[in-house]
């Protein structure tokens, strides 16, 4: 997620030759990003110009960046029993609406798992409810539903192996899959 | 592009019909106190041969729960036909049956003699000559053993029946599944299918002939339709979203089965034939898990409906749907018994899930395994036992259960996670 030291001056460096180029269209990608304050998910974005640029060209200038390539964070966590998207991960999911929306020849699969407790054929129905509950979110982005697919893997792929807690939160998560 | 690769990649993988071996042993965890004392002696020969049928016959029994079959060493004499039995010696070790019998060989195969006696009337209940080729010791092992615990029980044996299961071994990325059937005792495995994506729900027609299953092997789940003597199989489904959960009618026509395609998970009836699809749930909550009654008018299936999941039962003909599951908050995949008056599902209560079985006339529910991550409910044909998916350390294995939770067993792999048992019908 963190963007290494060179990218980063390469990232300021595009996002001022940007800015130079056309300012207005930072302004309604934000618009259309449902408070793009919230990127957090650019957060290497934010510290990366600080006192440099404005914040709102700054964002709009290394989202650019960040959205020629696919985000580095492809998994997000649910909790036990729940497909509502965790706000630690609302920025995760910003960065890949972002890229989707700039790249719109680029596909994704979204999967959906979940913990082994439980049958695993309801366990498949609730992995395609977490998959469709970012797939949703990715919607309201503005992301095409022609570049996202959902599959549910339920509890047949787990990450982690053991009745551990530890090892259920790892396994309840949806993975971004280009 | 990637796809495709992988896609190939995964069709290079099955291996379909192949005969790689995952035979399960058996270890009984919990004898039933209501078994009734028996003692299968050695068949006479039966050194010579290459199975010990007697002990195959022991073993069956033993496991049924329905009976205590005597130690070998605690017999005081071996007789080989119902005229050479002492019924002093026999009743003094509380015996009530006795199996004896010849074996021999005869032409390419054998030939076995046996005879089943009431210790305490002092007659003969049933004897029988069985012939069987090479090879086929075991079958004709289990064929007594079902003639022995019906002429006893009064109820059909399941002896000669198989189990389909599902094995993964390896993790993360790198788990290679695979679908194997074997004897209901667990041993002359054969792989059906091996793949390095999930394969899950194996179901049995109701002839024995074919399965059903869903396979992840093209990176999406589809139903699949094998016939198990030819390897031979179809792709039954493959809509965009869920395709699982394939339930066969009695009469083998017809396949329930859980299909997303419509947006949220629900039940749909493929004919098999036509290859038309009837949609018969429509709620906006996961319906999944369907189970046909064996008088095929209505299916048995979870839904969350409710909150929850919990148990439905939808009858076919006028649409009518009914809950049926009231105890605890978690109630799924349920499966009729073969006489349609209970079910048996997975509930979870204080201690984790386990199967339960539910009397459909009084609603009572009654837990029947011990441990906490119990799956996949799977009953024999003739309803005396339970198969189900259990864990024993980290690893899965499969557990079997009385249909009255008296008596238990476990099926271990030597290597490999063992789940998804589905127990054949009667093959005849």
């Amino acid at each position: 997620m963190q963007f290494k030291p060179f990218t980063r001056s390469l990232a300021i460096a595009l996002s001022l030759a940007f800015l130079a180029g056309c300012a207005g269209k930072g302004g309604t990608q934000d618009g259309s990003m449902d408070g793009t304050g919230t990127g957090t998910g650019t957060a290497g974005t934010g510290t990366a110009g600080s006192g440099q640029v404005s914040g709102t060209g700054l964002g709009a200038g290394s989202g650019q960046m960040a959205d020629s390539r696919i985000p580095e964070v492809r998994t997000i966590y649910f909790a036990y029993d729940s497909d509502q998207i965790r706000s630690e991960f609302e920025s995760v999911l910003n960065a890949h609406a972002r890229y989707l929306r700039s790249n719109g020849s680029a596909r994704v699969v979204l999967q959906g798992h979940t913990d082994e407790r439980g049958t695993r054929e309801y366990n498949l129905a609730l992995g395609e409810r977490r998959a469709k509950a970012v797939e949703r979110f990715l919607n309201i982005q503005g992301v095409s539903s022609s570049q996202v697919e959902v599959v549910s893997y339920g509890e047949e792929r787990p990450a982690a192996r053991g009745q551990s807690e530890d090892a259920y939160a790892q396994n309840r998560r949806v993975i971004f899959a280009y | 592009m990637k796809l495709l690769i992988t896609t190939w990649l995964a069709a290079l993988l099955l291996m379909v019909g192949s005969q790689a071996q995952a035979n399960l042993t058996i270890e009984i965890t919990r004898g039933s106190d209501r078994a009734t004392p028996i003692a299968v002696v050695p068949f006479a020969g039966g050194e010579a041969l290459p199975e010990d049928v007697a002990q195959v016959i022991h073993d069956n029994l033993a496991r049924s729960g329905y009976f205590d079959p005597l130690p070998r060493g605690a017999m005081m004499d071996r007789p080989a036909e119902s005229g050479e039995v002492r019924y002093g010696n026999w009743k003094a070790l509380d015996v009530r049956y006795l199996v004896v019998g010849r074996a021999s060989q005869e032409g390419n195969g054998y030939r076995l003699q046996f005879e089943l006696i009431d210790v305490s009337g002092e007659r003969r209940m049933i004897g029988e000559t069985v012939t069987s080729g090479q090879g086929e010791l075991r079958a004709a092992g289990h064929y007594i053993s079902d003639e022995i615990f019906e002429a006893i029980t009064g109820i059909r044996g399941a002896f000669a029946t198989r189990i389909a299961y599902v094995t993964a071994q390896g993790v993360g990325d790198n788990i290679q599944y695979a679908l194997y059937v074997a004897d209901a005792d667990g041993r002359n495995s054969q792989q059906v299918l091996s793949s390095s994506q999930p394969i899950l729900s194996p179901a049995w027609s109701p002839d024995g002939s074919k399965l059903a299953y869903v396979s992840f092997e093209t990176e999406r789940p589809a139903i699949y339709i094998q016939n198990l003597a030819t390897g031979q199989r179809v792709r039954a489904t493959s809509f965009e979203g869920l395709n699982g959960a394939p339930a066969w009618s009695p009469d083998g026509r017809r396949l329930a089965m859980t299909l997303s395609k419509d947006g949220q998970p629900e039940i749909y009836i493929m004919d098999i034939g036509a290859r038309t699809f009837e949609r018969v749930t429509n709620s906006s909550s996961i319906d999944t898990e369907p189970d046909w009654s064996p008088d095929g008018r209505s299916l048995l299936f979870t839904s969350d409906r409710s909150g929850g999941p919990q148990l439905y039962r939808l009858q076919l003909g006028s649409g009518e749907v009914e809950r049926l599951t009231f105890t605890g908050n978690y109630n799924a995949r349920g499966r009729f018994a073969p006489d349609g008056e209970s079910i048996f599902l997975i509930h979870r209560g204080g201690n984790g899930f386990q199967v339960a079985r539910q009397e459909l006339d009084s609603n009572r529910l009654v837990v029947l395994s011990e441990s906490r991550q119990d799956e996949s409910p799977s009953v024999a044909p003739n309803g005396t036992m339970v198969i189900f998916a259990t864990q024993q350390g980290n690893n899965g294995v499969l557990g079997a259960v009385s249909a009255d939770g008296r008596a238990s067993f476990r099926l271990p792999a030597a290597q490999s996670d063992v789940r998804e048992p589905a127990w054949s019908p009667f093959l005849d």
